[in-house]
């Protein structure tokens, strides 16, 4: 696991303060869909999410939107040891729903660029840097049971 | 023996196909056209100050990309090269969105010079367009809409495409 300075600590948790779970979580996977059109291929059980229209109002992906940013609080809140925390979600990405792992970075971009749009100026150039540090580490806690 | 057996009609047909739809592979459709340009029409007073910090984005978040730029004294984001720098980027996308209908031609002497004489490997243009994409997402939040995003990320990468033509 990575060694997080104190720097380093104040930043990620100074940009996850601002982040409304729910509000941010409605938005987030409408811009995955939106932008990478390809992931529906692991929404088959979520109904209509074939046009713009239809992906901006589905409480499916509002719920499941709020599910992913609970996890990441997880990791917020246990900076030192969530990559042991997340072995199960990631055996479970990779055993039962069978994601591929790039996907894993798509949606971690969709994160930043969403919380660009809520931060803008407050996500300066070293925060920015920061923050993509830690979800590349959290991309990697991910990706530890595809094996 | 072997290569007159694989030259037969349908095999060739095939390659063609594979090769046609290559070229189609992800490519603009005339609502993303539109899209890209009036976005870029709306950011057109701030594109060199987005340029600039784009760039400063990218060399404080990807550290690799400081390689290519050794012959600066000043990398960080505050910096009147970067700055600098980051305009005539933007500027030359901006000429890029004027022939958008063939970006190809236009952008075959910028291929040129970054294949043979800068060498930049061509990852790095996904990292400055994913810069540049939250820039304009900071700077303009209500209207870089899912839709508009989209339309931008591949305008992007069809132009990172294009800059990449020449490598090989």
């Amino acid at each position: 696991m990575v060694k997080w300075t104190e720097e380093e600590r104040r930043i990620i948790r100074g940009v996850w303060e601002k982040v409304d779970i729910d509000e941010i979580g409605e938005e987030l996977w409408a811009r995955a869909l939106i932008v990478y059109p390809w992931i529906d291929r692991y929404f088959g059980s979520f109904g209509d999410i074939f046009t713009t229209t239809a992906i901006l109002k589905n409480p499916k992906l509002a719920a499941l939107g709020k599910v992913v940013l609970s996890a990441l609080d997880t990791a917020v809140k246990n900076m030192d040891n969530f990559k042991a925390l997340y072995a199960p979600l990631s055996r479970q990405h990779y055993e039962k729903i069978k994601v591929d792992p790039d996907n894993f970075r798509l949606l971690a971009e969709c994160i930043t660029i969403t919380i660009a749009c809520k931060l803008r100026a407050e996500l300066n150039p070293q925060v920015q840097a920061t923050w993509q540090k830690f979800l590349s580490a959290v991309v990697e806690a991910m990706n530890s049971q595809y094996k | 023996m072997f290569f007159t057996a694989v030259s037969s009609p349908l095999i060739t047909s095939f390659f063609s196909f594979n090769l046609e739809t290559k070229k189609a592979e992800m490519s603009l459709s005339g609502k993303d056209k539109t899209v890209v340009k009036a976005f870029w029409d709306k950011v057109a007073p701030k594109t060199a100050e987005i340029g600039g910090e784009a760039l400063g984005r990218m060399l404080t978040s990807y550290p690799q990309t400081k390689t290519y730029f050794s012959h600066w004294s000043d990398l960080s984001p505050e910096s009147a090269q970067v700055k600098k720098h980051g305009a005539t980027i933007m500027g030359a996308i901006g000429d890029a969105i004027g022939k958008i209908d063939d970006l190809q031609g236009a952008l075959s002497k910028l291929s040129e010079l970054h294949a043979f004489k800068l060498r930049v490997d061509p990852a790095n243009f996904r990292i400055l367009a994913h810069n540049i994409i939250l820039v304009l997402a900071m700077y303009y939040p209500a209207d870089f809409t899912p839709e508009v995003h989209v339309s931008i990320d591949k305008f992007l990468q069809n132009l990172a495409l294009a800059l990449s033509e020449k490598y090989r």
